[in-house]
């Protein structure tokens, strides 16, 4: 087991203090407003943690107290963590995008008292479900753009309220040191945030983690990859979930670098330029997306241009991984590589925003091995880790040199793993959570007496020490014919094509495997756009035959790939169609955080389903779907069905009668 | 849509408790081209703070009320208060430095330069250094710019477009070119902006968003507002007081509801049933 944390304390109140007394001067966060980046020094932090921490005490809010945090990432929201952790409060980020319905019952869930919100949108919907929400007593806003008039009777901007602690702090001079007094009292073994799981089932739970789980796990991570005061990160993914949690917070704390907030959502490209992060985590969507506009936005470039970047991705992709790695590389390929940073690589990653990046880590769903070797190759040191809520993040990551694109790493330090019998990844570490908030049952059927935790992954070691997970355990399903069945696997190894989004499977206990596609309007776009096709909508554009044609070769390059593996082989994809309309979260298919949900996509789905096994080519659908503004509408498609080439298995025969 | 504030409390706010005071009275304005009478006798006020909203079929002259607000019609017959002073014509340049700003039905935006400098070309009536400094780019120049500068991106930050702040405005969809070019009218500071159909051509989600903003913007820069627009929807919900236009008379003014069950009204817009 680690050892406790020293150095700065074991809460963020404690660290916050010394961080402020050694790091004083450096800045702690950054936020672009009006154009320019403002900042704050810890110090600065301090001062603005405490006058809020004593306007909310003033406003009520004791030890215990949950405090709602809903908005996008702003330094005031992050302070207001802090803040409530120093009364023994204990912080409750939500996603801001989660519709009222969904917040009201976290809200009530959670029985928080508090809310501190960004701007009037989060107010109105706070406000909107006011009357289900039964412990609800203040919010505390950030930006007052159009509240102007609202009721002020529970309603007050955090501005204001930091001004009622600096006067108290005012007024009575040995007020600070009761305060810090205060903060000291809580301690590592206390709830230090309560993270909602967004749940690909049911409803969501709340993940406790105590202080000891985020800072212990921080520590390590900071060590893990050498990152200290110096480094700058880009807060820019939800607050409420546990990796922004870590990075923007835990590791910032505990390492005394700066977190950087971007401007807008949509600014953030602009904003990670200017910033240039050195330390960075996104899901490989992130990766994808940049790595498609770029592709796209190369084929506008002149010819010359054009040649050279094809002419140095072809070194790159040579020698760019082994000389990341540290191997040997001849000398004429290092001076080319040298060229190609000059020209290409160089230009790229600033115009991405990565010129400074020590290291970038991917995580939450398995990345398109070209995509991660295209990073790396730049000279991108791109990295990938398993985690989840109930681990504070960290449950495996890739050493430096030891990077393979269909792993996931090796244990983490001071975690152990176990396979189970089932093939689920168990795991017992420091940063595992203490339990979910009012529910003993999920507690007791996820962490057992010893304090091993499943992970609900199905996983395998493999001879390298590399975990490599195959699927949701309980989504690994099997064929009539025995065979096995991993809808995810499947799925993603369709979704690296750069025209496919989104993919769902289906085949448990079926005679063979079907695929639901979702095509990128971006890419097929472009493509169509080059090809002259014309379409007026994503429906449209899917329903096209080309589409299907270009779709069908992905589609079977996969089986092609499929039949190498033997354990896969059987599970070659036999039947497919590109569904009329994208998979949203809005209509419920997705979750939170752009995950599938399988079952409730085969409900909503279950004509087209049937379609699939009943033979048919053609179906007729009708769909609900919600707009952006919670209005509903139909939507009306005639879908193709498709057929695929199955190819037989290579190497092993064991198998060969599976297939057929 | 903000669903807690009331076009009863906006009003109240905007005028807290001071008698309301007339911004803009039109007194029996008649303008006609050559034989075509545009407007007939017109005469309606526009309130300080208020969202004044001037609706009729096409070719009711509303545009050309905006016209003759503005001073770039020159009307024959009638008498113009704006601000306490009465007018008997005025130079449509002078409109800006009288403090009436608008934005137009068609974007005018000058296309090649980015939203930031399209709003700074808003506030170009407002620099006081001459062109020499200015381009020097030196002491009070500089000062004068970068105050110029905050104002700007004050407004910017207002209607939430920062991503666009460098791109060229060409470049923009429709509904956010809409979007910059109140902008620039906002860089005016100006006492009475006037939307010549600010949501035409915009989808459901573009017109919520406009409408939020000049709900914002009235409530919060207290700027009195004129607007004409189409849209039933949006200008009942939006406006304080409603003035009716049809061949270019009066036909009812007041507030949405009255206007909205006026016999008139509804036979004007929806044609007559036979």
């Amino acid at each position: 087991m680690a050892e406790p944390p020293v150095n700065g304390g074991d809460t963020f109140p404690k660290i916050l203090f010394y961080n402020a007394r050694v790091y004083g001067q450096r800045p702690a966060v950054r936020e672009k407003d009006f154009g320019i980046w403002q900042t704050w020094t810890w110090a600065d932090v301090l001062e603005e943690v405490r006058a809020l921490s004593l306007g909310l005490k003033q406003l009520g809010c004791v030890a215990g107290d949950k405090v709602a945090v809903i908005g996008a990432n702003r330094p005031q929201l992050y302070w207001s963590m802090v803040a409530v952790q120093a009364l023994g409060g204990v912080p409750v980020p939500l996603y801001a995008d989660s519709i009222a319905e969904e917040m009201a019952y976290v809200l009530n869930h959670a029985e928080a008292r508090f809310a501190v919100v960004e701007d009037q949108e989060q107010v109105d919907k706070v406000l909107e479900i006011s009357g289900e929400l039964n412990q609800m007593e203040h919010i505390l806003y950030d930006d007052p753009k159009g509240l102007r008039d609202y009721d002020r009777k529970r309603l007050s901007s955090i501005k204001h309220v930091q001004e009622i602690g600096a006067q108290m702090l005012a007024a009575d001079p040995l007020l600070e040191q009761r305060w810090r007094e205060e903060a000291e009292q809580v301690a590592g073994g206390d709830v230090g945030v309560m993270l909602y799981t967004s749940g690909t089932t049911g409803r969501p739970k709340g993940v406790m983690l105590t202080y000891d789980n985020l800072i212990i796990s921080a520590r390590n991570a900071n060590e893990f990859d050498h990152l200290d005061h110096t480094e700058d990160v880009l807060a820019y993914l939800p607050m409420a979930w546990v990796g922004d949690h870590v990075f923007s917070l835990a590791q910032a704390y505990c390492a005394g670098y700066c977190v950087n907030c971007p401007e807008s959502m949509e600014t953030v490209l602009t904003d990670r330029k200017e910033i240039s992060p050195t330390y960075f985590f996104a899901p490989p969507r992130v990766f994808e997306g940049l790595l498609t506009h770029v592709m796209v936005r190369m084929e506008d470039a002149s010819k010359t241009k054009k040649k050279m970047f094809e002419y140095f991705l072809g070194v790159a992709n040579r020698v760019g991984e082994d000389i990341l790695n540290g191997e040997k590389v001849s000398l004429k390929d290092r001076l080319l590589y040298v060229l190609g940073e000059f020209f290409v690589y160089g230009p790229l990653k600033n115009q991405m925003g990565f010129s400074r990046i020590k290291v970038a880590y991917t995580a939450g769903e398995a990345i398109g091995p070209e995509i991660f070797k295209f990073y790396r190759s730049m000279g991108l040191n791109l990295k990938q880790l398993y985690g989840q809520t109930e681990s504070s993040v960290y449950i495996t990551s890739q050493p430096d040199g030891e990077i393979y694109p269909d792993t996931v790493g090796v244990p983490f330090k001071d975690v152990e793993i176990k396979i189970a019998e089932n093939g689920e990844v168990l795991y017992r570490s420091p940063g595992s959570f203490k339990a979910y908030f009012k529910n003993e049952e999920a507690t007791a059927s996820t962490k057992d007496a010893e304090g091993w935790v499943k992970t609900g992954d199905a996983g395998i070691f493999l001879e390298n020490g590399h975990l490599k997970i195959i699927d949701r355990a309980k989504d690994v399903g099997k064929l009539t014919n025995g065979a096995m069945f991993a809808p995810k696997y499947l799925e993603n190894k369709l979704k690296f094509f750069p025209n496919i989004k989104e993919a769902v499977a289906f085949g448990h206990e079926r005679d063979f495997v079907c695929a639901f596609i979702n095509i990128d309007l971006i890419a097929v776009g472009n493509w169509a756009e080059r090809n002259n096709i014309a379409y007026a909508s994503y429906q449209e554009l899917a329903a096209h035959p080309k589409v299907y044609d270009m779709i069908k070769e992905n589609v079977e390059q996969v089986n092609r790939d499929l039949a190498k593996e033997p354990m896969m082989a059987g599970s070659q994809i036999s039947r497919f169609l590109v569904l009329h309309k994208e998979l949203d979260a809005d209509d419920g298919e997705l979750t939170r955080t752009q995950k599938v949900r399988r079952t409730f996509i085969a409900d909503r789905y279950a004509p087209l389903i049937e379609a699939f096994y009943d033979g048919s080519t053609h179906k007729h659908v009708v769909t609900e779907m919600s707009f952006e503004d919670g209005r509903k509408g139909t939507i009306k498609a005639d879908v193709e069905i498709r057929d695929l080439a199955v190819y037989p298995p290579e190497g092993a025969g064991a198998y060969q009668e599976a297939a057929e | 849509m903000n669903m807690l504030v009331t076009p009863e409390t906006r009003s109240n706010a905007a005028t807290t408790a001071k008698e309301p005071e007339v911004l803009l009275d039109l007194e029996n304005v008649s303008l006609s081209f050559g034989g075509v009478k545009a407007i007939t006798n017109i005469s309606f006020n526009i309130m300080k703070g208020e969202i004044r909203a001037i609706i009729g079929p096409n070719g009711a002259g509303k545009t050309s009320m905006l016209n003759v607000i503005n001073g770039f019609y020159q009307p024959q017959e009638g008498k113009i208060t704006f601000n306490g002073k009465t007018r008997r014509s005025m130079k449509p340049h002078l409109a800006v430095s009288q403090g009436i700003a608008r934005t137009f039905q068609n974007v005018a935006l000058f296309k090649g330069m980015s939203t930031l400098d399209n709003i700074m070309a808003g506030r170009a009536t407002r620099m006081k250094s001459s062109m020499f400094w200015q381009i020097l780019y030196y002491g009070p120049a500089r000062n004068e710019e970068i105050e110029h500068r905050k104002k700007v991106e004050e407004i910017i930050d207002f209607l939430e477009i920062q991503h666009i702040r460098r791109t060229p405005v060409g470049k923009l969809p429709y509904g956010l070119q809409k979007r910059v070019e109140l902008a620039r009218a906002l860089a005016m500071e100006p006492d009475l902006l006037l939307l010549d159909e600010p949501m035409a051509g915009m989808n459901l989600e573009e017109k919520e968003d406009m409408s939020r903003f000049i709900l914002d913007v009235n409530d919060q820069l207290g700027t009195t507002i004129a607007l004409i627009e189409h849209d039933m929807g949006v200008v009942m919900d939006l406006s304080d007081r409603v003035v009716v236009l049809d061949y270019g008379r009066k036909i009812a003014d007041g507030p949405p509801e009255e206007v909205q069950s006026n016999q008139e009204v509804i036979d004007a817009y929806l044609g007559v049933s036979h």
